[in-house]
């Protein structure tokens, strides 16, 4: 096996003198899904968008390294990023219908990255593009390619979506909640279909969500961020079946049953997410952690080796199994 | 409207191919100038510059030496329909330089002030409000003052002076298009800025700039006149509507005709293009569907 496709170390980011992603460590494999789970405002997109070289004009990246099949992405310029973009990595996001020029056909805009990229013909790009909205199991492709993104359904504007982050076999596809806006069928569609292109091709998947179903369905592993830190990571089978950190655990006793056994109460997570800027001192679970002790108010625990396989951040991780 | 079942999904893009009638007339009247103006060597009755100093002032229909003069002749006896089908050049060659010029520069500027935003943005849309601050008749008139009259400089003057409209315009309209998850994600793609503004952010523009160019189109043909009535556009002896109202006024006492006609011919241009600019604003605006 081959080193990483994406090796992120280190990354801090920052909006405003406020850090929102702090420390955060992640590496993907070839055709490996890693999901990022994590409560909304943890800092899951800003990392996502840091990876891409996208982040908003108010934030910035204090320290850390990003490194795509072995070049630095922080440090090369604005540039050589774009050229990156599109080519070497993609990314893909809620809003299917929104993220489709409707003025212009939806071939045109799959073939677009195609050509800025990797300057083929328009006669190339053109069946390309007509090969790829077969790929992503849009039918009748040769007229799909002439139509405008109204005459097309979420679901299929979702599948050009995709198509359009594939076309130039980027090595990593960055979907930040990619299925949030579509119903549960077309969703379970649309995950199957980015399963089956992760086998095809080999792309390497960054996978933001807060839906543990869809994790249970997709990841290989699991990286879970909480006020902007990864507080544990590791393969998929692993978290499910025992935590380290008793955030993971209440985060996965939230997922509702599906074998009939519904829980009476389906249990939240106590407490809200500490606002940015205002990240309480030690551990920032401490205000919602049930097992917190004495040093957990003091020191912020780091990632560690759990005891099987991946890491985890907390003091007490023996309590952890005991919760709930 | 009928109402059609929310559910049908239309097979082809709703381009609704409807004529339309409401402004159809309009549409043939400019249509009909602009064939005039283009073929005006061929059409007009006698060269629109011959005097005739035996023939002045006639009336509508007087026939003088085998020359009719449809619509009478002014004061140094040269044929008003000749005039007029030749000033018709000079109203929509300016109109429609100026409108191309001034929509093009306040396009450019308003996209790029709204794409870059920071310095780039203050320093265009300052220059925006400085400019629409200051009266366009003096701006013109202190311009041709410096760099003389004349048929060039006219259009210079209302490309100077007009293009903040279209920079309003584009300015507010990128805001809210640059913002749209397609232009992100185009972005994302690799898209170079150029493209970003041509391919995605000009075409979803487009519809708004074109009813301001309609409008002004209407305002530059007024403009035109305006400045040659004042003597600083078209020099004599080329006929022009302005300056044709401009001495006619001299005699609208004793020949009516010599002011009237031209008069009448902006009237009626300049109302059928605002009405078909009204027409185009309708179609365009997504409430009036
Ligand atoms: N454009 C912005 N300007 C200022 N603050 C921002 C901006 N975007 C995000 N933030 C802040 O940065 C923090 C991290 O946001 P981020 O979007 O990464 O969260 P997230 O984990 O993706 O949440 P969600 O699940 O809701 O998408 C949040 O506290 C948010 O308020
Ligand atoms: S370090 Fe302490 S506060 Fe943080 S999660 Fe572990 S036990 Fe809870
Ligand atoms: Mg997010």
């Amino acid at each position: 096996m081959t080193g990483p496709v994406l090796d992120v170390s280190d990354l801090s980011v920052s909006i405003r003198g406020n850090t929102v992603v702090d420390g955060v460590s992640l590496a993907i494999g070839a055709g490996e899904i890693l999901s990022l789970v994590g409560e909304s405002g943890c800092g899951k997109s800003m990392t996502a968008f840091a990876v891409m070289g996208l982040l908003p004009k108010v934030a910035k990246i204090d320290r850390g390294r990003v490194e795509l099949g072995g070049s630095d992405l922080v440090s090369i310029s604005e540039e050589r990023r774009r050229l990156l973009r599109g080519a070497e990595l993609a990314m893909i996001f809620q809003e299917p219908i929104a993220s489709l020029n409707p003025l212009m056909p939806i071939g045109r805009q799959i073939e677009e990255s195609l050509i800025i990229h990797r300057g083929v013909s328009s006669r190339e790009a053109k069946s390309a593009a007509i090969d790829m909205l077969a790929e992503v199991g849009i039918p009748e492709p040769q007229l799909r390619y002439r139509q405008y993104p109204f005459e097309l359904s979420g679901g299929m504007c979702q599948r050009a979506m995709i198509a359009m982050a594939l076309i130039c076999r980027p090595k990593l596809l960055i979907a930040d909640e990619p299925t949030t806006a579509l119903d549960v069928t077309i969703q379970a569609q649309i995950l199957e279909l980015m399963k089956r292109l992760r086998d095809e091709t080999g792309t390497a998947i960054l996978l933001i969500t807060h839906d543990m179903g869809v994790v249970a369905d997709m990841a290989d592993r699991v990286a879970v961020m909480y006020s902007g830190r990864i507080v544990e990571e590791a393969p998929v089978e692993t978290i499910f079946a025992s935590q380290r950190h008793p955030y993971t655990r209440l985060l996965l006793s939230t997922i509702p049953r599906l074998d009939g056994q519904a829980k009476t109460e389906l249990p939240v997570i106590e407490g809200t997410v500490p606002d940015i800027g205002a990240w309480p001192a030690g551990c920032r679970f401490n205000p919602r952690c049930p097992v917190a002790g004495d040093k957990c108010l003091t020191e912020l625990p780091a990632l560690a080796p759990r005891p099987d396989t991946g890491r985890a951040a907390c003091w007490h991780s023996d309590r952890v199994e005991a919760l709930v | 409207m009928n109402a059609q079942p929310q559910s049908a999904t239309p097979t082809k893009p709703a381009r609704s191919s409807n004529i339309p009638w409401a402004a159809l007339p309009f549409l043939i009247i400019v249509i009909a100038m602009v064939l005039l103006a283009i073929a005006a060597p061929l059409v007009a009755p006698v060269d629109p510059n011959t005097q005739n100093l035996l023939a002045r002032l006639k009336a509508p229909g007087t026939v003088s030496r085998g020359v009719t003069y449809i619509l009478g002749s002014d004061e140094l006896g040269r044929d008003v329909l000749s005039r007029l089908i030749y000033g018709a050049r000079i109203s929509l060659f300016v109109a429609f330089s100026s409108v191309l010029l001034s929509g093009t520069l306040g396009s450019i500027l308003g996209m790029i002030a709204a794409f870059y935003r920071g310095w780039v943005e203050i320093v265009i849309m300052r220059l925006v409000d400085i400019v629409l601050s200051v009266p366009a008749i003096l701006f013109a008139i202190i311009t041709v003052a410096v760099m003389g009259p004349g048929l060039v400089n006219v259009v210079i003057v209302l490309a100077l002076t007009r293009w903040p409209r279209y920079a309003r315009v584009a300015y507010g309209q990128t805001l809210s298009v640059a913002n749209m998850p397609y232009v992100r994600l185009s972005h994302f793609m690799g898209a170079s800025w150029l493209r970003l503004l041509g391919r995605h952010v000009l075409p979803n523009i487009a519809g708004s700039l074109a009813v301001v160019a309609t409008l002004e189109f209407g305002l530059m043909v007024l403009f035109e006149a305006g400045l040659s009535f004042l003597g600083l556009g078209v020099q004599p002896p080329t006929a022009s509507w302005g300056a044709m109202l401009s001495t006619g006024r001299n005699y609208v006492a004793t020949a009516w005709w010599i002011a009237t006609f031209p008069g009448l011919a902006l009237f009626l241009l300049v109302l059928s293009i605002n009405l078909i600019g009204d027409h185009v604003r309708d179609r365009l605006d997504p409430k009036a569907r």
